[in-house]
Order: C-alpha cells, then sequence, then structure tokens
C-alpha cells in the first residue's frame, strides 16, 4: 500500500509540495514511484525555468515508460535534485525523502486548490 | 475493458503470482510478475521461462505444401530437413510484410508448421487461404489447441534436461526441433527463441503446458513476462512486427534481406517489389543509435539532423545489460553510415547520438 505524509500538498498528477517560507520543494508521490516500478531516468528541469502551475517540467522514466511531471504551482526553479541524475532508485527508495527541485513562488494561493493527504489517498483508492 | 481479451492457457497461474497483466495482441498477458530488471537479467544469467501460448500455429499440408509454402514464405524451404526451422517472412506482393515467422519442417513428408505472432493470426490465416487456389494443400489454424512455453537462458538446457526429462534436446542444433511426448501427447520443443540467448521452445497440450509451467517454477525457473521480452529481443537485434516491420516496411528497409531468398527462389510472392527495390536502391533503412547522455529514446520520438527529422525511433531503452540508452529507428538513407552523428527529441530537448549497428547485445546461440 503506498503511504502518504502528512502536511504536505498533493496534485492529481501525483507530485507532492512541501513548503518552506516562499519556497515550493517538489518531488513525486510513492504511489507515483510505485506505479512506475524500477525508475532508470529523471528528466530534471534547469535552474531559472519558469513554470506555470500544469506546465509540464520533466519526467520520470522506468524501463517501460515514460510519465511526464507537472508543476504543481507557478514560480522559477531556484535548485535541483542533482543526486537523482545518477541515482533514479532514489525515488524508489523513498521518494518523499528525495524531492525533485525547488521552485520560489509566485503565488503561494495556489497552495489552496492542491489536496491535503487525505484526500489524495482517497483519489488514489479510486485509481 | 478486458471482456473482448482472450485469456492463454496459463492465464490463471499469472494471476496467482499477482502478475501484472496487460492487454498484447488481443490477449491478456502478463507484462511482470517482479520487475523487468530482475526478469531481463534472470533469462541473460540463469534461466527465465516465458508463456508465449498466444502464439499462432498454422499447419500446412499436402501434396503440393513445399511449393505452397515456398510461394508465400521469402526463405526458401526447398528440401530442408526434417525438423529444420528457418525464419522468414510473408509479404505481400509491393514487398512490405504481412507477418514474420518460423516455417518447422515437420518429420512426415508434406508437412509444415508456420508460427506466427499472436496479433496477426486472423489476419495471417486468411490471407494463406486467399493465396491457396491451383495448390493441393490443407491450411488448419490450430493456434487454440496448443499452448507455448518459452524456456530462455544459458541454463536453459539443463532444465529441459534435468527437470524435464528431455533428454533428446541436448543434440539439438539451433533452428530444429524434434518430436517428444508428455505422458502420451505430442510435444514439440524447438531450440528457437526471442532473447538472444540459447534456449526452446515448447509447445504442448493446454494440460501439458500448465504442468511443464509448474515443474520449472518449483525447480526455480524465473517466471519472465513481456516487458522484458521485449528489451531482451531488442537488445538483439531482433525485430518486432509492428514497430520494425509492418505492413509499410521492407525486408530490406529493416536490414533482414538475408531471409528473402531473391537468388535461390525464382517466384514467390513480393519478390519482384524486392528485386526492384534492390535495383533502385533503398531510401530509409533501420539503425542502432546510442545516445551519449542517460536520456531515454522511446518509439515514435523524432530523429534529427540540423534540425530536420530525418527518420522515427521504432523501438527504444535504457539497455539492461549495457547500461546504455539506445535505441533502433528507421532512417532516411543519406544519415545510415555507422558513426553518422543524429539528435534524437525527446520531450522539449534534443540528445545527441551516434548510428551503431542495430545488435548492441552479443548473442550466446548454440551453434
Amino acid at each position: 500500500m503506498a503511504k502518504t505524509v502528512e502536511g504536505l500538498y498533493y496534485s492529481e498528477s501525483h507530485e507532492w509540495v512541501k513548503v518552506e517560507g516562499n519556497v515550493a520543494i517538489v518531488g513525486i508521490t510513492d504511489f507515483a514511484q510505485h506505479a512506475m516500478g524500477d525508475l532508470s531516468y529523471v528528466d530534471m528541469p534547469e535552474v531559472d525555468d519558469e513554470l506555470e502551475k500544469g506546465e509540464e517540467f520533466g519526467a520520470v522514466e522506468s524501463v517501460k515508460a515514460a510519465s511526464d511531471l507537472y508543476s504543481p504551482v507557478t514560480g522559477t526553479v531556484v535548485e535541483i535534485n542533482e543526486e537523482l541524475e545518477d541515482a533514479p532508485e532514489l525515488l524508489n527508495q523513498d521518494a518523499f525523502a528525495n524531492w525533485i527541485m525547488k521552485v520560489e513562488m509566485s503565488d503561494p494561493a495556489e497552495l489552496e486548490t492542491l489536496m491535503d493527504a487525505a484526500a489524495y489517498e482517497a483519489m488514489c483508492a479510486n485509481e | 475493458m478486458e471482456d473482448n481479451l482472450l485469456k492463454t492457457c496459463l492465464y490463471d497461474k499469472h494471476v496467482a503470482l499477482r502478475a501484472q497483466m496487460s492487454p498484447f495482441g488481443g490477449f491478456i498477458m502478463p507484462i511482470q510478475y517482479t520487475t523487468i530488471t530482475d526478469e531481463h537479467n534472470a533469462v541473460r544469467h540463469r534461466a527465465g521461462m516465458f508463456d508465449v501460448s498466444h502464439m499462432g500455429e498454422i499447419f500446412v499440408s499436402g501434396p503440393d505444401a513445399e511449393k505452397f509454402v515456398n510461394h508465400i514464405f521469402s526463405n526458401n524451404i526447398a528440401g530442408i530437413p526434417d525438423g529444420k526451422i528457418l525464419y522468414g517472412m510473408l509479404l505481400y506482393p509491393n514487398g512490405t510484410v504481412v507477418d514474420d515467422l518460423l516455417v518447422y519442417k515437420e518429420f512426415e513428408p508434406d508437412r509444415y508448421l508456420l508460427v506466427v505472432n499472436a496479433s496477426n493470426i486472423a489476419k495471417d490465416y486468411d490471407w494463406i487461404c486467399a493465396q491457396k487456389e491451383g495448390y493441393d494443400v490443407e491450411v488448419v489454424n490450430a493456434s487454440d489447441s496448443w499452448g507455448e512455453i518459452a524456456l530462455q537462458g544459458p541454463e536453459a538446457e539443463k532444465f529441459a534436461v534435468e527437470t524435464l526429462g528431455l533428454e533428446s534436446v541436448a543434440a539439438l542444433g539451433f533452428y530444429t526441433y524434434c518430436e517428444a511426448e508428455w505422458k502420451g501427447t505430442r510435444m514439440i520443443v524447438s531450440r528457437t527463441g526471442y532473447t538472444g540467448e540459447d534456449g526452446f521452445e515448447i509447445y504442448c497440450s493446454h494440460e501439458a503446458i500448465n504442468e511443464i509451467w509448474d515443474i520449472l517454477l518449483e525447480a526455480g525457473v524465473v517466471p519472465c513476462g513481456l516487458g522484458c521480452r521485449d528489451t531482451l529481443r531488442f537488445e538483439a537485434g531482433l525485430p518486432l512486427y509492428g514497430h520494425e516491420l509492418s505492413d509499410e516496411i521492407t525486408p530490406l528497409e529493416a536490414g533482414l534481406g538475408m531471409f528473402v531468398k531473391v537468388k535461390d527462389k525464382e517466384e514467390f510472392i513480393g519478390r519482384e517489389a524486392i528485386v526492384a527495390q534492390k535495383e533502385a536502391g533503398l531510401t530509409r533503412k533501420i539503425v542502432g543509435i546510442e545516445l551519449q547522455d542517460k536520456a531515454i529514446p522511446r518509439a515514435g520520438y523524432p530523429v534529427e539532423v540540423n534540425g530536420e527529422q530525418v527518420g522515427t525511433v521504432t523501438t527504444g531503452y535504457r539497455s539492461i545489460s549495457t547500461d546504455r540508452s539506445v535505441c533502433v529507428a528507421m532512417v532516411d538513407k543519406e544519415y545510415t553510415e555507422l558513426g553518422t552523428a543524429v539528435e534524437i527529441r525527446i520531450r522539449k530537448k534534443v540528445f545527441p547520438g551516434t548510428v551503431t549497428k542495430k545488435r548492441f547485445y552479443e548473442t550466446n546461440y548454440k551453434k
């Protein structure tokens, strides 16, 4: 059974968001990594990329398929987790401990459109 | 969703093993039981088994059987010995491909077994029947009554001989087969496969195939899904109908001209088109491409040179056995020389690559 973490925000496209001040730390959920299977590549965004909420910012790839990633917030990429470039399997080992990018949010009010852990679990139960 | 999908005789085994199931070729098939990587490595280093009962078995017999099969088949079966198997294609008159298949010369005069792709069984059967006017042959689609297991890997012979007691298979050469019996029912065992490793394909009744599956599983043979079947055949440079071969691609374009015997055979369907294509020269060809980056090229992605599309990826992976990002692609002829620099567009970015051979892994067939 896929796990969730309390206190995070969740998107319908299976990204999680942890908020630190004005920065959104973004990763993929345990449900997403489990559905993908062993990950072999993470297509990362670049620092200074400007992202709209819902815009594609990269992808995670398993042996058999690529799955696009969508930014849960609007803002500017300020940091990427370069560790994942050589070790995408970290996302399989612990999806919540390994973030993908940090985004300086231009509209933090957007967070209210995301789900909490309970709502996200309910959505996953229906997939 | 799964209402119209067929189940193989091993369906219940896959469900019991909690396989991830998905539609393929009209069947609901196991994609993986554990992970594609683990199953792939089991076949490369030990032994794995695949349920390939979805494959089609079409028998051709009668006084004109040899002449007829040679009329519809691109390879040359004239005079091949009993127990010999040839790979080749059924071609349309324009030289594109109805299907790729194996032809088994049975141990009786004037009898051949054609093993065809699951997704093409009905199409092939109709096509074959439509060509038989004037030939004294009987064509029987027996696909529903045969099950099939592919036992593949360096330890396949050990399991076939020691676990299944099939002592006669040890002497089989590559692309030959023998007849055997499983509790009184007919069994066909061929030294063939679709993985680049040594191994066998075992055809028998549904009941026998279920027993054989259980015995091999108990002995430690790893059940393998269609996920790794594709990564294995891809690394070994083997084509998949619908990707590297289709009704829009000729065998010459796919780099499989050695299986189209225009010199040895004066007549077969598609011959004239293949001869004409040889004379005119190819305009495009399947090549291998290796990327420098870890990004993964996948079927349908564009191959580009200087921002212009010059081809399309037909199959691609992060190769499990070589840990490199590689693909095969149909590319305009002028960019098919080994070492040519090309780029592959993957989502928003382009990645530099180099044209290579289309086999990425050195095969380990027993001669």
